[in-house]
């Protein structure tokens, strides 16, 4: 299988990303606990990025309410925790299955009626914005005052109910994120794969040889919903605790959204470089505003929105494409769509 | 519930719904011509609001009055937003737009809050706690008046599209953009113009939407959402669709408040969105899209 | 290795060695790390920047009354909740040996966590929402009411006043903002209220978006309600949306009774002036007859001449307070026998209503009392319980229309 897998990628990019492997491995002996917290929060931008990255850029639905399936994820879970003592391995079932499902909901309701593009767009902006308002008044969740996950003073690891150090959460999250990256890779070079560049590529044409677009689309969707849930599952025994305010706002969709735009949409690596790009975007903001001495809220977002700008504006196709380049590995494994023929 | 209860909220709803369909109608020239995006739109409104808020602390000057003066403000930002910033974006994937004006909305809301504090900020006119007493119906004047200035900048906006030869251009350059290129116009410049437009035309309404709501520096998402609710609710290129469907949520948002729980009544407007999109997604007076 | 180096090396170590155990005993007398965390930008950071006011006046009380030196370490949780998180693991990693904050029951919770994981003393400052006092926590302590405790006061105190006035409403319409701290409310109201005996009847109960703008659809329900009195919870925010409403829907009720933040800030009775008079809010508060709310009082008149004290300065005055109170008593910054300091504290020389500060077993102060207070020509007036009051209830309510 590991041939196969790893059959097309540059020799350069394999010692590369063993590094990356390595290097991430060993983290938590050198860094405080700040910093694995950091870490945990890149990886898990890194890992949902990636499973939005399916459904925007395989499949080429722009959706603006991923929330929503992390919320539900999360929400799925924790409350078979709270309230019925079952643990998240179990949980996670339910919140794939529930997330899948509203997901295969929105996209048979759009692609089925036809809405693409912007409304396409707004659509998932609606469902993830009824959720919010829904979930707010839902009292067995909690409603607006929160769900509370139980926690304890962490003496030490429970990996079967996901209580512990933040080290715990770290390898945790990181074997998501490989493991989402190794799926996605896989898929890409599967059938499904194929199908979704030639639909992304020209609908007509692919409808022409026979595939399925639906059928394509829908299950880009389910898979990336899925995938997506699971991220929400480690966000509430992570955080241990949910408010519909704050995990199914747009400005979560719009946060999760902005790694793999600005890595690079439809390349495999892309998600990931726009995480570890924008978090330490953030932070050094943040350590250059505390260094000079202003503080004045709003002047880090400022800075960062003139960051996001210059990418937006000098890199459209996202900062991995020239990094890739830059880094001598030619064209990228998911790098296709270009049209430029043979490898 | 006494029977007058529900003309209020209607009435009131209507009122509102008329700004709010202001606030679309920009939205949808923009959209409809320029084909962009502008997921800025409630961020523009934000700082008109501001500039409203502003003149009247310094000067005691009334947002009304002040109504062209701002518009103008918004007017110039539009187009040099437009002219400078959006133009390449114009054919490039939706994301990249979307990317692009929240890249801009993240600076315009974080300098506001930079400019003018977190707090709310609102205009205290001297009919801010005024209100008209017709027989049973007791109608908020600050509604009244900016129910009133949104039909009449609506109105004059439709005038122009439709009598001057600039609005002709512009609907020429959404109906058909090669022929508009053939037939010689200027398709840039056109387009900065209509952003300008549409910019003005939410300056406008952030002069009166002052009036009815306090300003603070994250208002702007929640209108923008709005607003694009409105136009696919009321449908795309349609006018008389963007002020049909604000009202229509307007009021939908009233009655639904008061009928059921108030603290849903959004779920209302998205239920009707959905249901829009899915079963007449060209809106209620749109064209049929090919 | 030559021997000058070998010299100097030796000498140089000696010399740290020294500087080492010199540290460790200045350590004692050195200030103690403080993060203190709030939301000083996002939704809430009006409220953030009022609770930092709190902190400035601080250090000069401190000094006064012989207490340790405290080293602030501000932050800013953003009036989020996974910064929060983070900007709590980071002071922690940055030295903070003690955490102070963050007034919203979402944030304190996650930054409680943290505490607790890495057995760091957290003081909440304000925070209602009992949850967070039920983990079973042993480094979480909180010297605030919960929403329990507010609405038991709360009641208790109503009838005080209704027993001063001589009347009381005979229905009330309830309203409350549908967040964290106005659903703990609604939630609790239904257990106290059987047990208060209160005069009234709840007609109808309105929940209404905390990010709503426009409350009009709302006042008109309640208004329709036909009840006498309104009672409330909310934000700053929507009370001065709510008064303005009532003026424009011409409805004045027999009291505005709100148990929550909004009707007795600053900006409210600032911007709204002489419609602001009148509504009577049952909150935690200080006992304007203690001699260290005199002193809070003048150090804030100096500082900030316009501005009230209230209760995010009351409260985060507080847990400085305990904090370099439990650090004089422990005398050391190890966080364990900080936390026990912390539990074994009693401070009666203190600003909030009670017989002081002390922490219950799951680290809640009990015995804190709440106020109620009223609206009175741009001031704040206590006019219940007795034992803490400094002026008598104004009723009812001045009717809109008449006021200039």
């Amino acid at each position: 299988m590991i041939p196969l897998l790893t059959d097309g990628v540059p020799r350069r990019g394999l010692k590369l990303l063993v590094a990356l492997a390595l290097a991430l491995l060993a983290a938590p002996l050198a860094a405080n606990d700040y910093l694995i917290t950091v870490l945990i929060l890149v990886l898990y931008f890194a890992y949902v990025g990636q499973a939005w990255n399916i459904m925007m850029g395989f499949a080429g639905q722009l959706s603006l309410g991923h929330a929503l399936y992390v919320g539900l994820g999360a929400y799925a879970a924790a409350a078979l925790y709270v309230h019925f003592g079952v643990g998240p391995w179990l949980g996670l079932w339910v919140a794939m299955a529930s997330s899948a499902a509203v997901g295969a909901t929105i996209g048979f309701l759009a692609f089925r009626f036809g809405v693409g593009g912007v409304y396409f767009a707004i659509l998932t902006i609606a469902f993830a914005e009824f959720a919010r308002i829904g979930f707010d008044h839902w009292g067995w969740l909690g409603g607006s005052a929160g769900l509370f996950l139980p926690v304890a003073n962490y003496a030490h690891n429970d990996i079967l109910t996901l209580r512990g150090s933040p080290t715990m959460f770290y390898y945790v999250m990181l074997t998501m994120t490989a493991a989402a990256f190794v799926f996605c890779h896989a898929l890409l070079r599967s059938r499904i794969g194929y199908y979704w560049l030639a639909i992304r590529e020209s609908p007509d044409a692919a409808q022409a040889l026979g595939i399925d677009i639906f059928r394509a689309k829908m299950v880009a969707v389910i898979i990336s919903a899925a995938m997506t849930s699971l991220g929400g599952v480690l966000f509430a025994f992570y955080y241990n605790n949910l408010f519909p305010e704050q995990i199914f706002h747009i400005s979560r969709s719009i946060e999760l959204i902005l790694g793999p735009i600005i890595g690079g949409i439809g390349t495999l690596v892309g998600p990931i470089v726009g995480a570890f790009l924008l978090t330490t975007l953030a932070e050094t903001l943040s350590e250059i505003m505390r260094w000079v001495g202003i503080d004045l809220p709003g002047i880090k977002q400022v800075f960062y929105g003139f960051c996001l700008l210059g990418v937006v504006m000098f890199l459209p196709d996202g900062v991995w494409p020239p990094l890739g380049r830059w880094l001598g590995l030619g064209r990228e494994e998911g790098d296709r769509g270009r049209g430029e023929g043979e490898r | 519930m006494p029977a007058e209860i529900y003309l209020n909220v209607a009435v009131s709803g209507l009122l509102t719904g008329l700004v709010y369909g202001l606030m679309a109608l920009g939205l949808s020239v923009i959209f409809g011509v320029v084909r962009v995006v502008n997921f800025a739109h409630g961020e523009m409104m934000t700082i008109a609001m501001y500039l409203a808020v502003a003149l009247f602390s310094a000067y005691k000057l009334d947002p009304l009055a002040m109504l062209v003066p701002i518009a103008a403000v918004l007017f110039a930002l539009g187009y040099v937003l437009q002219r400078g910033l959006i133009n390449p974006f114009i054919n490039r994937p939706e994301h990249s737009q979307f990317m692009l004006l929240v890249a801009v909305a993240l600076i315009m809301v974080n300098a506001l809050l930079i400019a003018f504090g977190p707090d709310a900020r609102g205009v205290q006119t001297s009919y801010a706690f005024a209100s008209f007493a017709l027989g049973p119906l007791i109608v908020d004047a600050n509604k009244a008046y900016a129910g009133l200035a949104a039909v009449t900048v609506a109105a004059g906006l439709v005038a122009f599209f439709r009598y001057t030869l600039i609005g002709k251009a512009i609907r020429a350059c959404a109906d058909n953009y090669a022929g508009a290129l053939v037939v010689g116009l200027d398709v840039k410049r056109l387009y900065a113009l209509t952003f300008a437009i549409g910019s003005a035309c939410v300056g406008a309404c952030g002069s009166m939407m002052v009036l009815l709501v306090d300003v603070t520096p994250p208002l702007g998402p929640t209108y923008t959402l709005l607003a694009f609710v409105i136009v696919i609710t009321g449908g795309l290129g349609s006018m008389a669709g963007a002020l049909l469907g604000g009202v229509l949520i307007g009021m939908t948002e009233a009655l639904g408040g008061l009928l059921f729980t108030p603290s849903a009544k959004s779920m209302f407007t998205f239920a009707i969105l959905v249901v829009v999109l899915l079963f007449r997604p060209q809106g209620l007076l749109g064209k049929r899209l090919t | 290795m030559t021997r000058r180096r070998f010299v100097g090396l030796s000498a140089g170590l000696a010399g740290s060695l020294a500087a080492q155990s010199f540290a460790i005993a200045k350590a004692q007398g050195a200030p103690l790390k403080v993060g203190v965390l709030l939301p000083r930008s996002g939704v809430q950071a009006g409220i953030g920047q009022d609770c930092q006011r709190g902190v400035d006046i601080a250090p000069g009380i401190l000094k006064d009354l012989g207490l340790p030196e405290l080293a602030i370490m501000n932050a800013d949780t953003e009036t989020n909740v996974e910064v929060a998180r983070a900007r709590a693991e980071r002071l922690i990693g940055e030295g903070a040996q003690l955490i102070v904050g963050a007034f919203d029951s979402g944030q304190s919770t996650a930054i409680a966590q943290v505490a607790e994981q890495k057995g760091i003393p957290y003081v909440i400052n304000i925070a209602a929402a009992p949850p967070i006092t039920e983990q079973g926590y042993k480094f979480v302590f909180r010297n605030f009411p919960t929403a329990s405790m507010i609405l038991a006061d709360a009641f208790a105190n109503q009838k005080e006043i209704f027993a001063a006035v001589g009347s009381a409403p005979k229905s009330v319409v309830f309203m409350h903002v549908n967040d964290t701290y106005g659903t703990s409310m609604q939630k609790g109201i239904d257990a106290v209220l059987s047990k208060a005996d209160m005069p009234y009847k709840i007609l109808d109960t309105i929940a209404y978006d905390p990010a709503a703008r426009d409350l009009s659809v709302e006042v008109a329900k309640a208004k329709a309600t036909g009840a006498e009195a309104l009672l409330l919870v909310s934000r700053l925010n929507d009370a001065m949306l709510l008064t303005r409403e009532l003026v424009k829907q011409r409805w004045t009720p027999m009291a505005v009774l709100s148990m929550g933040p909004g009707w007795y800030e600053d900006q409210y009775l600032k911007t709204l002036g002489k419609l602001a008079d009148g509504p009577i809010s049952f909150v935690p508060w200080y006992d304007p007859n203690k001699p260290l709310s005199k002193a809070l009082e003048a150090a804030l008149m100096k500082a900030h001449r316009d501005v009230n004290l209230n209760t995010n300065h009351i409260y985060t005055f507080e847990a400085l307070l305990i904090a370099a109170d439990a650090y004089k008593r422990a005398g050391s910054t190890d966080p364990k026998a900080l936390a026990d300091a912390i539990r074994a504290t009693d401070i009666a020389n203190n600003v909030s209503i009670g017989p002081g500060i002390r922490f219950d077993a799951k680290g809640q102060n009990a015995t804190l009392k709440n106020a109620a207070i009223q609206n009175r020509g741009g001031k704040l007036v206590t006019v219940a319980p007795k034992s803490a009051a400094n002026a008598k209830p104004e009723w009812p309510l001045g009717p809109y229309e008449k006021r200039g």
